[in-house]
This record gives C-alpha cells, sequence and structure tokens, in this order.
C-alpha cells in the first residue's frame, strides 16, 4: 500500500500553499488531516503529482466566536476539538454531536473539518449538520476570498464548490443558543461510514416547534434538507402523530443508494426510522 | 506442588511484541536485497493473450521482470496439495496443475500473472503499471452449486462438471430407515460464508541465495517452516533439503492462513536464485484480501429426524464446499474429514450420513481457517438442534440434555466410538452445559426475556453445545484417510552447562504464546526458573523436524514431544546425580530442582549435574558426556475439547440492528498449563466467531470480482461491540498425552458463531423467523422478518 511517486512540499500560509498550488506541474492537493486521500493515493485511486501539506498554517487552527456572533472554526480544527470544545457546545452543539461519531478515536485526533468538507463523501457526518446549520464556508485561492452557504458548497458526491487552487479557511455557524439539536447515525461495520445520517436542528418551546431543520447524509449522493419532513413540523406541536407524519414525508422523491450492505428500500426505511427515533427522542419530556 | 504450571503467568514474549522488538519477515534487510511486486490477474477467469515486458523491464530500478513462462523454462513445478480426497466410486481426487506463476490463463482474481524485481519496492510497484498484459475474459462461476450445473464455466477442463471430489461418510442406509421411522424431521439450507482470515501481519517472503555454498535461505511468515521446506524441495523446486534453511521468526498471527505453501515462497526462493540477490516481497492488504487462503463457504442442506419427546435419530447432510480455483495445501481435508467425522457433536444420534461436493470455483483458493470444518459442522448441527427444540416447543437446553452422550474419562470407560469414524476420547458434556446454565442464570435470562417481550423488546438466548477433534493427529489414520505427511511432533531440550535450558520446539508460535507455556511445563519439570528457559521455534536449521501449529495440537502434540524429551534428559541426569551423590538411584528422589538422598539432607542440584555433564571429571563411567535430549512424539488419537456457551443478544426488530449483551463459556480443555493464556485463546476466538455471525463476508459478485476486498467494505469485529465474557472451564483429563491436556486455540471460534446464529433466530422467534443468514446484518434481519411477516 503505497503511493505512486509525488512531489512533497510543506506550506508555512496559506499564500504559500496556493502558490505551491499554482507552480505545480500536473495535479496538486492539498493535505490536511489525510485520512481520505492518504488512503486513496495508497490505492493509487488518486495520484497527485505535488502534495502541498497545510498543516503546518497554524493560521486555521481555531473555534471562536466572531464580531457577527458566528461561531468560527479553522478549517484546520480537529474533529476531536470540534467534539471537546465548549464554544461549539454552546452555540452549535450539533456540530459536536457529528464531530463525536466521526470515524473512530485515531480519525477524529488527526481528521479536519476542512479536509472532510472539502472531499464532501456521501457518507462523512459534517455535511448534514453544516446543512441544518445554514453554515458558510471561507475559501481562499488564487482569485481571491469567497463565503458559500453551506448547502451550495456541497453539490454532489465528492463535488463541491472549490475552484482549482482554492483552500477552505473558515467554517461559520450562526449561534443557535437554547435550540436542541440531535445528530443520529446508522454506520457501514467496516468504515464506520453513515449508512445514514440524519441532523436535527430546532427551535421550540416545550413541544411547540417554530422552526427545525432535518439533514441527511449517508442516504444519497450528496446531502441534503428534507424539507418536506420539515415542514411536517414547523409551527406545530411535535407528537406521536406530528413526528410519524414528518417521518413518512422524509426521503421521498430520493436517489437513494444502494449497495449489497444496504439496499435502497432499507436505507429509506431506516432513514425514516432513525428520524422518527431522533425526534421522538429530541421531543420527549 | 508445581510453581508455574496451571498459573496465569504473563505473556515473557509480550514485552518484546508491545515495545517494537519483535523480528518479523517484513523487519528483516539483507545486503544487496531486492524488491518483488506481483502482478495479478483482474479478472477471475480469462486467457492470457500476451505479456508485453519491453516497456517496464526499461523502468528505472528494474532488475527483471519474469512470467510464468520464465518459471517453467527453469523447471518449476506447480504447487502441491498435501491431501487426497478421491471420488466415491474411487476415481481419483481432480489435481489440475495449480501454476505458481499463471502461464495460459487465470482462474480468479489475485493470481499471480508476472513479477517485477527492482531496487526499491516503489520502482516495482511502478514499474508493474508499465506492463501490458492482453486478456480475453471468460465467463466466471463464483458459487460453488452453480458451479456443478450442467453449461457452467469450467474452472479446469479436466474437472466436469468443476468437482474435485464427492465424498461420503457414515450409514446411509442406516439413516434412511432412521428417516423412515421418525416422528418429524426438520430441515434446514444454510450457507457457511466465505471468510477473509486478515491476519495482522501481511503475508512476507525473502529469497536468500548464497552461490559460495548453494545455500538457500527462505525467511517466510509461515506457521510450519519444516512443511514449506520439505514441499519446496521435494515437489516445487527439486532443490536439496540439506541445502535449504527456512526461517518463519515472529509471525503476527496466522488462524491457518498461514499454514499453506504459497506461490509468493516460490517466487523470491527462485528470483533469488536466479538474480544472486536476495529477494524480499511483502503483501500489500489488498493483495492478501485476494491471495491468502480463504476459509468455509459451505452450502449446506441438514435434516434432522427426530421423536416427539426430542430424541435424535437420525441425521442428513449435503454440503457444497467451494474450494476456490486450485486445491491448497490441506484444502480438501477441511470439508470431509475436519467437517463430516464431526457431525456426532455431542449427541448419540444414533443414524448419520453426510455426503460433500469439493467444487472448483473461479475465486481465492479455501484451505482451513480458525476451526477449519468443525465451525461448519457445529454451526449445522447447533441450528438444527435449535430449530427441532422449537419445533417440539422444547427449551433448547432440554433437548440437548436429552441427547447427550454420557460422560466417559476415556480410562475406566471406554472412549466413545462416533458413527463418523471418530473415538472421542473422554467426555462430559452435561456437567459444561450445567456449569454454564448456573453461572449465567440461564433460567434468570429467560424470564426476563419474557418480560422484555411484553414491553416490545426482543432478546434471544443461544446456546451451542460444541466438540471438536483437535491436537492433530496420529500419523497413521491421517495417513489412512489420505494425508501425504505425518503430524506428529517434536522437541530438543538442550540443557547448557550452567543449567540454563534451551527448548527447540518444531511447533510455531504466531501468536499462542509457546515461549511462556512451553517454559512453564520446562521450569516445572526440571525445577528451574522460568527465565532460565528459552522456548526456540521457527528455523529449520535450529529445531528439529517438526509439523508446525494448527489444528490446536501444539500443547497437545508438540507439548506431548517436550515432556518426552524432558523425561529423558531427568532420567540421565538422576544418573549422574547417583553418581554424584554416591547413592543408588532408587535411593534419590528429585523435588524442586535437587536430588536428594531419600531420609538424608544430602543433595545435589540440578546445575550442578548439567556442569558435571559437561564437565565429566568425575562421571559414571558408562555414560555420554552432555545433556541434550530430543523426541518426536506421534499421537494415539486426536483430542477433543468440548464445551457449552450462551450468547445473549437484544435484536431491535424495526432496524434489524443485533446488539450483543452477554456472552458465556464453559470450555473442557483437559488439563490447563496457563489459564490467562487459554482465557486469551478463547476471548479471541469469540471474537472471531462473532465476527463471522454478524460482521464478516468475503462477497463475491457474478463476474468474480470481490466486493468486500478493502477494510472499508470487510466488516471485521471490533471492541466497542462486544461485552465483557464470562468464562469458566470444567477439567476432563485427556487420557491419551502425557499433560492431560486437549486443545485451546479454536473453541471460541468454533462454539461462538452457532451461539451468536441461535441467539439472533430465539430473539424472532415471536416473528415466526426460523433462520437468519449469515453475516446477520440489519438489512438481512430485517429482510427475514418483513418475509416471514409476508408469510403469516
Amino acid at each position: 500500500m503505497f503511493p505512486a511517486s509525488f512531489d512533497y512540499r510543506v506550506a508555512e500560509s496559506i499564500d504559500e500553499a496556493i502558490s505551491l498550488y499554482q507552480s505545480a506541474d500536473g495535479e496538486a492537493r492539498y493535505l490536511a488531516g489525510g485520512h481520505s486521500l492518504i488512503p486513496a493515493m495508497k490505492l493509487r485511486l488518486a495520484r497527485p503529482s505535488r502534495l502541498i501539506d497545510i498543516r503546518p498554517i497554524e493560521q486555521l487552527r481555531y473555534i471562536r466566536v466572531g464580531d457577527d456572533g458566528a461561531v468560527h472554526i479553522g478549517s484546520l480544527t480537529t474533529h476531536a476539538e470540534i467534539a471537546a470544545s465548549n464554544v461549539v457546545a454552546q452555540h452549535a452543539p450539533l456540530l459536536a454531536q457529528a464531530a463525536k461519531v466521526i470515524g473512530d478515536v485515531q480519525v477524529r485526533n488527526m481528521g479536519t473539518i476542512g479536509g472532510s468538507l472539502a472531499h464532501n463523501d456521501p457518507g462523512a457526518d459534517y455535511p448534514a449538520a453544516v446543512l441544518a446549520l445554514e453554515a458558510t464556508i471561507t475559501v481562499q485561492g488564487p482569485n481571491g476570498t469567497r463565503h458559500i452557504a453551506a448547502t451550495d458548497f456541497l453539490k454532489d458526491m465528492y463535488e463541491t464548490a472549490l475552484e482549482p487552487g482554492e483552500i477552505i479557511v473558515d467554517v461559520a455557524v450562526p449561534s443557535y443558543s437554547g435550540w436542541k439539536s440531535t445528530y443520529v447515525k446508522f454506520f457501514h461495520p467496516a468504515s464506520r461510514y453513515a449508512v445514514v445520517g440524519v441532523a436535527i436542528l430546532a427551535n421550540a418551546v416545550g413541544n411547540q416547534v417554530q422552526d427545525i431543520r432535518i439533514a441527511y447524509n449517508g442516504v444519497a449522493s450528496c446531502a441534503f434538507r428534507d424539507t418536506a419532513a420539515e415542514n411536517a413540523l414547523k409551527g406545530k406541536a411535535a407528537t406521536d402523530a406530528t413526528i410519524a407524519e414528518a417521518a413518512n414525508a422524509a426521503l421521498n422523491g430520493v436517489d437513494v443508494l444502494s449497495d449489497h450492505f444496504a439496499s435502497a428500500e432499507f436505507r429509506k426505511h431506516i432513514g425514516r426510522v432513525y428520524l422518527k427515533r431522533a425526534l421522538q427522542e429530541l421531543f420527549a419530556g | 506442588m508445581t510453581t508455574y504450571v496451571g498459573k496465569p503467568v504473563r505473556r515473557v514474549e509480550d514485552h518484546r511484541f508491545i515495545t517494537g522488538r519483535g523480528r518479523y519477515v517484513d523487519d528483516i534487510k539483507l545486503p544487496g536485497m531486492v524488491y518483488a511486486y506481483i502482478v495479478r490477474s483482474p479478472y477471475a477467469h480469462a486467457k492470457i493473450l500476451s505479456i508485453d515486458t519491453s516497456q517496464a523491464s526499461t523502468a528505472p530500478g528494474v532488475i527483471a521482470v519474469l512470467t510464468g513462462k520464465d518459471l517453467e523454462a527453469d523447471g518449476i513445478g506447480g504447487l502441491p496439495c498435501g491431501w487426497q480426497v478421491n471420488f466415491r466410486d474411487g476415481t481419483q481426487m481432480k489435481e489440475p496443475r495449480h501454476p505458481v506463476i499463471a502461464v495460459d490463463k487465470v482462474r480468479h482474481v489475485g493470481e499471480p500473472v508476472a513479477v517485477i524485481i527492482a531496487e526499491t519496492r516503489e520502482q516495482a510497484k511502478d514499474a508493474a503499471e508499465l506492463l501490458t498484459i492482453e486478456y480475453e475474459e471468460l465467463p466466471a462461476v463464483v458459487d460453488p452449486q452453480k458451479a456443478v450445473e450442467d453449461g457452467a464455466p469450467l474452472v479446469h477442463d479436466d474437472a466436469p462438471r468443476n468437482l474435485a471430489f464427492d465424498w461420503e461418510i457414515g450409514d446411509k442406509a442406516k439413516t434412511e430407515a432412521a428417516f423412515q421411522e421418525a416422528d418429524r424431521i426438520v430441515e434446514l439450507e444454510l450457507e457457511n460464508q466465505r471468510l477473509v482470515p486478515n491476519a495482522i501481519e501481511p503475508r512476507a517472503a525473502i529469497g536468500d541465495y548464497n552461490p559460495g555454498t548453494d545455500h538457500t535461505t527462505l525467511y517466510t511468515t509461515s506457521q510450519n517452516p519444516h512443511l514449506i521446506r520439505l514441499l519446496l524441495c521435494a515437489f516445487v523446486m527439486g532443490l536439496p533439503e540439506h541445502k535449504v534453511r527456512v526461517v518463519s521468526p515472529d509471525v503476527g498471527g496466522g488462524f491457518g492462513s498461514k499454514i499453506f505453501h504459497y506461490n509468493e515462497e516460490v517466487i523470491v526462493t527462485w528470483a533469488a536464485r536466479k538474480l544472486k540477490r536476495p529477494v524480499k516481497w511483502t503483501a500489500e492488504r489488498s493483495e492478501s484480501f485476494l491471495s491468502d487462503r480463504h476459509g468455509r463457504d459451505h452450502r449446506t442442506k441438514v435434516q434432522l429426524a427426530l421423536k416427539n419427546d426430542g430424541t435424535f435419530l437420525g441425521l442428513k447432510v449435503r454440503t457444497y464446499a467451494n474450494l476456490g480455483a486450485y486445491l491448497s495445501t490441506f484444502a480438501p481435508a477441511i470439508p470431509t474429514y475436519l467437517y463430516g467425522t464431526l457431525l456426532q457433536g455431542v449427541y448419540t444420534t444414533p443414524a448419520i450420513y453426510c455426503e460433500v461436493y469439493g467444487v472448483f470455483t473461479h475465486t481465492v483458493p479455501v484451505d482451513a481457517y480458525r476451526g477449519a470444518g468443525r465451525p461448519e459442522a457445529t454451526y449445522l448441527l447447533e441450528r438444527i438442534v435449535d430449530l427441532a427444540a422449537r419445533e417440539l416447543n422444547m427449551d433448547p437446553a432440554d433437548i440437548r440434555k436429552k441427547n447427550f452422550i454420557p460422560p466417559f474419562d476415556g480410562i475406566e470407560q471406554p472412549g466413545y466410538q462416533t458413527q463418523v469414524a471418530l473415538q472421542y476420547d473422554s467426555g462430559n458434556y452435561e456437567a459444561a452445559l450445567n456449569r454454564l446454565l448456573e453461572m449465567a442464570n440461564y433460567s434468570e435470562w429467560r424470564r426476563k426475556q419474557q418480560e422484555l417481550r411484553s414491553q416490545g423488546r426482543y432478546i434471544g438466548l443461544g446456546l451451542a453445545t460444541y466438540i471438536e477433534a483437535c491436537g492433530i493427529a496420529p500419523s497413521a489414520v491421517v495417513g489412512a484417510l489420505g494425508a501425504r505427511a505425518g503430524l506428529y511432533d517434536s522437541a530438543t531440550v538442550r540443557v547448557h552447562p550452567t543449567g540454563k535450558v534451551s527448548v527447540y520446539v518444531g511447533v510455531h508460535a504466531h501468536g499462542q504464546g509457546h515461549e511462556t507455556t512451553f517454559a512453564q511445563i520446562v521450569a516445572d519439570k526440571l525445577g528451574i526458573a522460568l527465565e532460565d528457559v528459552e522456548i526456540v521455534h521457527g528455523d529449520t536449521a535450529e529445531i528439529p523436524f517438526g509439523m508446525g501449529t494448527y489444528g490446536s495440537r501444539s500443547l497437545a502434540v508438540g507439548g506431548s514431544a517436550m515432556v518426552r524429551a524432558l523425561d529423558k534428559i531427568l532420567e540421565k541426569a538422576t544418573k549422574i546425580a547417583a553418581h554424584l551423590l554416591e547413592a543408588p538411584e532408587s535411593d534419590l528422589e528429585f523435588r524442586e530442582g535437587r536430588w536428594y538422598v531419600k531420609g538424608t539432607e544430602k543433595s545435589i542440584s540440578f546445575p550442578e549435574v548439567a556442569l558435571a555433564a559437561y564437565v565429566p571429571h568425575n562421571y559414571p563411567p558408562d555414560l555420554e558426556p552432555g545433556l541434550e535430549a530430543e523426541s518426536f512424539y506421534d499421537p494415539k488419537n486426536f483430542t477433543f475439547p468440548f464445551g457449552a456457551h450462551l450468547a445473549i443478544v437484544e435484536v431491535d426488530p424495526e432496524t434489524g440492528e443485533v446488539k450483543l449483551l452477554d456472552y458465556y463459556a464453559v470450555d473442557d480443555f483437559g488439563n490447563i498449563v496457563n489459564p490467562l493464556v487459554v482465557e486469551g485463546q478463547v476471548h479471541g476466538g469469540i471474537v472471531q466467531g462473532v465476527g463471522q455471525a454478524l460482521y464478516e463476508e468475503a462477497r463475491y459478485d457474478e463476474n468474480g470480482q470481490l466486493l468486500t476486498g478493502t477494510f472499508l467494505e470487510y466488516a471485521m469485529p471490533r471492541a466497542d461491540e462486544f461485552p465483557m465474557f464470562k468464562v469458566d472451564h470444567t477439567v476432563t483429563p485427556c487420557p491419551h498425552n502425557p499433560l492431560g491436556a486437549k486443545g485451546a486455540g479454536e473453541t471460541g471460534t468454533i462454539a461462538a458463531t452457532a451461539a451468536v446464529a441461535n441467539a439472533v433466530a430465539d430473539a424472532l422467534q415471536p416473528f415466526g423467523v426460523k433462520h437468519v443468514p449469515m453475516p446477520m446484518t440489519p438489512q438481512r434481519v430485517w429482510t427475514a422478518i418483513q418475509a416471514s411477516q409476508q408469510v403469516s
């Protein structure tokens, strides 16, 4: 398991990383936690001619509340750091709930939020969370800086809005202090990727739902918000009946993934059961 | 009194392993060493039309590009099979040539097609991408039942219907008669799925040739270096055995997969002799999936005939065993003599008949994998027994008790002659089950099960009462059954002049802890400290000819050889001691490392006697100097460990998820040398058995591509999926070996799969689900519930 030969460069700053990208012959790739890219390179499914290691860029490693009141997370922040962060726990616990169940301890200590979002694996755990949280992803590249809404950023399986040479620098999440949230996951026993992951974020007084976001990953080629399920609960009381309605409304018309571990039919079924149970738990008592 | 035997001594080898100081094959770097990369077939079945080596051979660092034609031109033969199982009508087993490197045709994905040798392994792999191989893809067959149908693609032209052999055991007429008399017949069709062994250390091999002395050394990740040397020299390469040394240093797990003689061992040896440079090959994990011999893969129909009171009358089994594309070293023995002979189980079933079809398919060859045949037998027996209990509305514990073979110790009472050739050595099956039921508080679990069902929660209790045949094996017996090797083992005890002891054993440790357990026996026997003993294994230049480790044989066979050699040491040392103490031997007693003249304080220590043996100034006149002894031990019988396991699961019927809540095991290994090591074996075995029940599956698509060929798809069991196990044992000594020991290496794997399968079926009884195919993934459980709901 060793990759094709490549040119390995280390960047100390974002500008240096981008210029190393621009000066590369052939395909260059940025290396963050490396937990998707390195295995792909070892299998020779990815064969960049240049690998630009951005891990020394300390300015991309932070969690703080910005002047805009949003939680800002540097792209090199690891899953473990997000899972343990008090700031995240206070303002956007959903992100920590997702981070806690990514892979295993080793993956969480190495993998970064920027790397995960840039890769956009359909079975990754952050995508549903950032969609529900309506996060903004800031990227920097040869043509300057762009702020992209999560929903526009996550395009399709392994596809994002990133243009060549762009690096994710910041993930900004508005404060949802006081909202309820949960992330539940039915994972593949081998990869521990989500076969079904459901992120729920709700603003409710008791069980009176004022606003709710429901997003899935794992189920389809890309994470998505399930507005039909949201509408079944928005402005209503969350009861067994409305929750069942939401679960039945979920995943309609979605092109659900299928493989030998989980057929489309089974995946859809699990998606609804997991949503139903998560809602029941979220609004219990 | 013993100082060490029976005590939970911590493994002395672990410090080396845990601190990274183990020396595995891949750690060995020889001067001038080059690297082999093996180009493997991407197709399950194809003609090789051409191989263009021109670009690859001029790539940077490349020393040679070798093909199957080069190998044949050098007179290298195919890989031999070590066990012959003929057709029922007497026709010889079909044994098609098993090429080291494919020549005209490839027959499974992963079969070697060419070898690149280069200065670095990166250069070798890069050059492999420049090799142009033209294939003509042919239709493939992967399912053993489909492979025997008319018109199925043939794996070998000279094996019609893809059959290597068909085989039967038991009394067909008597069994048919029993079925006629039966009140009812319970039947089940089941699949024992294919598994990838996945040892933590990938296979590796280094060939090293010294043209000056004409010596060849093969370093290889093997469980049996002498067997590899014999096969390599006598059958494949025609090398003089005394000029070949095979070294298996530290080996990181095998589970059977490192028993067999592999293509790569031949390739590196041949290439090293050809190029006169050491050649190393280390498997990448993806190669392990596609080239390590796989395990299990049976399609079986089982029928049990019984009386309405639960008495078993007869058992009929028909199995299609997938052997893969070629016959691996011991492949024919696994689904026959290690499987059909175990169908008596622990029950008195008076009539048994089993037929087995050994089938070639376009898949990786299948051979022994932890348990090897016995898990397959246990799974079907324990499933059908549970199903019978359900149909008769009996508790699974009660139907077992009704049919158990009564206790026998093999000394006062004779061994138990089964309907399927074996004679069990000693057993007390009900005692093990009773201990289990008591330890687990079985009746309380049953009560709780009822209570939870009323709350819509579904837990299941799964029993497995198993027996297995291990400590393989009496050479004459296995020879009569088709084995082409003996299965004795050996040990040399070398006492050094200072009284320190090195023991050279023919068995091989690759995780079993022999360096501790064998040393415990030596230290007690000679009355010396554990640290004064070293156990040496794995190097044919050092150890006596031995058959290696598999089939839970190390202690029962190799340990017995060692005890015999120790007896010889003591016999000679006593003579020396008598001379030095100026007393007749009959007046001496040996205890705690000293010979005493009975009734006096006059004594001499073991090291003093050892010194006298090597500095024989004052020495018995008719005795040879030195203190070293060797023994070869051929066991009188297999040993038959047994036990009872109980798995408790909870099934979520809405999602199909299975959670293992609790696990209890009571095993009987006869006498135990080190309970800590044995418990470790039991724990590991249970996890592996549960892995088969719930997670693992080598799954091919119909074109012969392995769909679960990486750890992203092939699910291994993980620690966080398990409760703490509760284990205990009963002790029924083996009556025929000097240690009274039975094997402990495989029982966990043999029992746990069946226990968990029974537990899941038990949990789903309210839904009318009879059986869930393995691995019992959420989708399969859910589908089984859906299907049975539609029926009812």
